[in-house]
């Protein structure tokens, strides 16, 4: 019993920085049809800012951990939605209109040079920081198993979940949403109203940055080590979140997230760690089997 | 036919020049490969101070056979794939002599390239399938992990006995290998594991693990890997307050370790090579990386020794070509900073030695 929570925990923690990263992807995908591969490397860029912005704070002596870590995360959001912006602009607007695979092949080599531009630039080696929240509640025990809830477990839960209200609010109560969703409908139709595509397609690129960046000033300060290539196998399995969860489906990203947490922490718990990645993978077959466009995922309706 | 005569002398001649000038002129290339970038960059980074500072003091007394010896740096970043391509540029550059590479997954592969090259190597990967294959180039001047996996195991059973020990690898060709090892000296000894699992390394999350091990009630994790993933299973060990003592194999002699794991590298024993820093014969090269503010810990000084071990072996054969420097490193005793080497009919050092250490800080120190 007490594993089981405990496991919840896990797999409800790592599930959260999964769809934190996804919805970035199907964010992209919905608007643009396209995949992003550089958003799990606009994510690494936001743990090693992270990492070098709190160890600027602990030289500058600022140690409250509330005010570093609002710092630490203004500027890793100001600085990847930067990235973020940039890698639009430079890599896949000249190819709007070119075909499906170019902007794809763009988005890959993208992310190859981001991942080399930080190890080139910042070294190689792992950075780790110290524990910036040690500590946590003991919940209960039961046949001998204390169950242990995190401070850094609780705040990532928390500000996924704060984060996901502001966000849906976001897209369906604004006028930016409203754009963004007419966007995704119809891009030409929604250029002839008079709004500015360009624009709202930056936009989105910046708030999936953003949110990307919320997630690895997290993940910093919950597994206290980064390196240049994290983002490699977190935009793995963020992606496959979004595509599980039915890619363009923003609820669908979360779902997809929560669901490849929960199966990876169970699967090491009860079964084996080694076949984790197996699992998840023949879930998302047998998902895609059944339902070819996600679990909340709209099929494509073709208009004739 | 006159004519034809003329020009074989001329050719002989101009072939001869030739020879000679590049003779004069070549220096002896030497090689080291290992993971200069990537998560064990740290490792390759010792190898490169240790291999530098040896081939500038062997220069500075005048070289190999009178030629000065000039250092190539392979990175193959312990990705196999990678050590192959490092292994066949290596060549291109007619190396006479390789150090590494690092890890034995890497190794393996790119050794059967120096051996059909015909590429003398000494490494200080400790995988058994290193010297198992019969190749003849190589020269392993570290232990095996049978052996380290012995002694590891051997502890554990005596030191621990009576507590629930897992036994965990990181499915790497080293990592796999030591902790069979592991596993096999503990039940030898009469302490049978708890548990026996594999992870995927490179990854950030252990949580489930632990909490696995925590629910089984693991004290003891004897771990076949590297030291990047030890450090995050510390960290999430403690989050989940969970007290976990740790047997490893001689890469978590690593200092990066202790920063990587905030804190929580003091339960951390591994096995490693006697202390080389130790060694009074190596008291000068110790002082003069000490003066180079570098402090010649881990593979360092193995990296240093490798390169003496071709000095000595080529001026014993006094030639560089291979068949003669296979011969005098097969069949010689060699005194290197590292103590004094040998090597038996597959290649392996003949007295290896493995001491248990303990993190103590910033510094690990045996422990009996």
């Amino acid at each position: 019993m007490g594993q089981l929570i405990q496991q919840l925990i896990n797999g409800l923690t790592l599930g959260s920085v999964y769809g934190l990263i996804a919805l970035g992807y199907t964010m992209v995908y919905g608007i643009i049809g396209m995949i992003n591969f550089a958003h799990g490397d606009i994510y690494m860029i936001a743990a090693i800012i992270a990492v070098t912005v709190l160890t600027l704070l602990g030289s500058l002596g600022i140690m409250a951990v509330p005010v570093a870590l609002l710092i630490t995360l203004v500027v890793a959001i100001i600085f990847t939605s930067v990235y973020g912006w940039s890698v639009e602009r430079i890599a896949y607007r000249p190819l709007r209109n070119a075909s499906r695979l170019a902007p794809l092949i763009s988005a890959i080599g993208m992310s190859i040079f981001l991942q080399n531009m930080v190890q080139l630039t910042q070294g190689a080696r792992v950075k780790p920081i110290n524990a910036l929240l040690p500590g946590g509640f003991e919940l209960f025990t039961s046949n001998g198993f204390t169950v242990h809830l995190a401070y850094t477990q609780i705040m990532i839960i928390v500000v996924t979940a704060v984060l996901l209200a502001v966000f849906t609010w976001l897209i369906t109560k604004t006028s930016f949403g409203r754009q963004q969703r007419a966007c995704e409908q119809d891009r030409t139709m929604t250029a002839l109203l008079g709004i500015n595509v360009d624009r709202t397609i930056s936009m989105t690129f910046v708030i999936g940055a953003a949110l990307a960046a919320v997630a690895g000033v997290m993940v910093t300060v919950y597994y206290g080590v980064v390196d240049f290539s994290i983002g490699f196998l977190a935009g793995i399995k963020a992606f496959t979140a979004a595509v599980l969860g039915g890619i363009g489906s923003l609820p669908g990203a979360m779902l997809g997230g929560l669901i490849i947490g929960m199966i990876e922490s169970f699967w090491s718990a009860y079964l084996s760690p080694e076949y984790k990645d197996v699992a998840t993978f023949v879930l998302l077959i047998l998902v895609l089997m059944f339902r070819p466009s996600g679990l909340l995922g709209r099929p494509e309706v073709e208009k004739v | 036919m006159k004519s034809n005569m003329k020009q074989l002398i001329a050719m002989t001649g101009l072939g001869l020049g030739a020879l000679f000038t590049a003779q004069a002129h070549a220096d002896y290339s030497v090689a080291i490969a290992g993971p200069m970038t990537g998560a064990y960059a740290s490792a390759g980074e010792q190898i490169k101070r240790g291999a530098e500072m040896a081939v500038a003091d062997i220069n500075a007394k005048g070289g190999v056979l009178g030629q000065k010896l000039k250092l190539e740096i392979g990175d193959d970043a312990c990705d196999p794939k990678q050590a192959v391509s490092v292994a066949n540029a290596m060549v291109n550059k007619k190396i006479v002599f390789m150090h590494g590479h690092w890890c034995s997954s890497s190794t393996i592969p790119a050794s059967d390239i120096y051996n059909e090259a015909q590429i003398p190597m000494a490494t200080v990967s400790t995988n058994p399938q290193v010297t198992e294959r019969g190749l003849k180039n190589i020269f392993r001047i570290m232990g095996r992990d049978d052996q380290q996996g012995g002694i590891a195991g051997g502890y554990i059973a005596s030191h621990f006995a009576g507590k629930k020990v897992a036994v965990i690898d990181d499915k790497s060709a080293y990592g796999k290998g030591l902790a069979d090892e592991m596993a096999k000296g503990m039940t030898a000894k009469g302490l049978k594991p708890a548990l026996r699992e594999s992870i995927t390394a490179g990854e950030k999350d252990y949580s489930g693990l632990v909490s696995k091990l925590k629910a089984a009630g693991v004290e003891v994790l004897a771990y076949g890997g590297y030291h990047t993933e030890v450090a995050l299973i510390l960290r999430q060990a403690k989050q989940a307050g969970m007290k976990l003592t740790v047997m490893g194999g001689d890469t978590m002699s690593n200092n990066e370790l202790v920063t990587a794991a905030g804190g929580n590298a003091d339960s951390v024993m591994f096995t490693f090579a006697p202390d080389a820093r130790a060694n009074p014969a190596a008291a000068d090269v110790v002082k003069e990386f000490r003066n180079a503010k570098v402090e010649p810990d881990g593979y360092v000084l193995y990296a240093y020794a490798a390169m003496q071990l071709f000095q000595q072996a080529a001026t014993q054969a006094k030639s560089v070509k291979y068949g003669d420097l296979q011969k005098a490193l097969a069949s010689g005793t060699f005194n290197t900073v590292v103590g004094k080497l040998s090597f038996d009919a597959k290649g392996n050092l003949k007295a290896p030695g493995f001491v248990v250490y303990q993190w103590k800080g910033n510094k690990y120190e045996m422990v009996k």
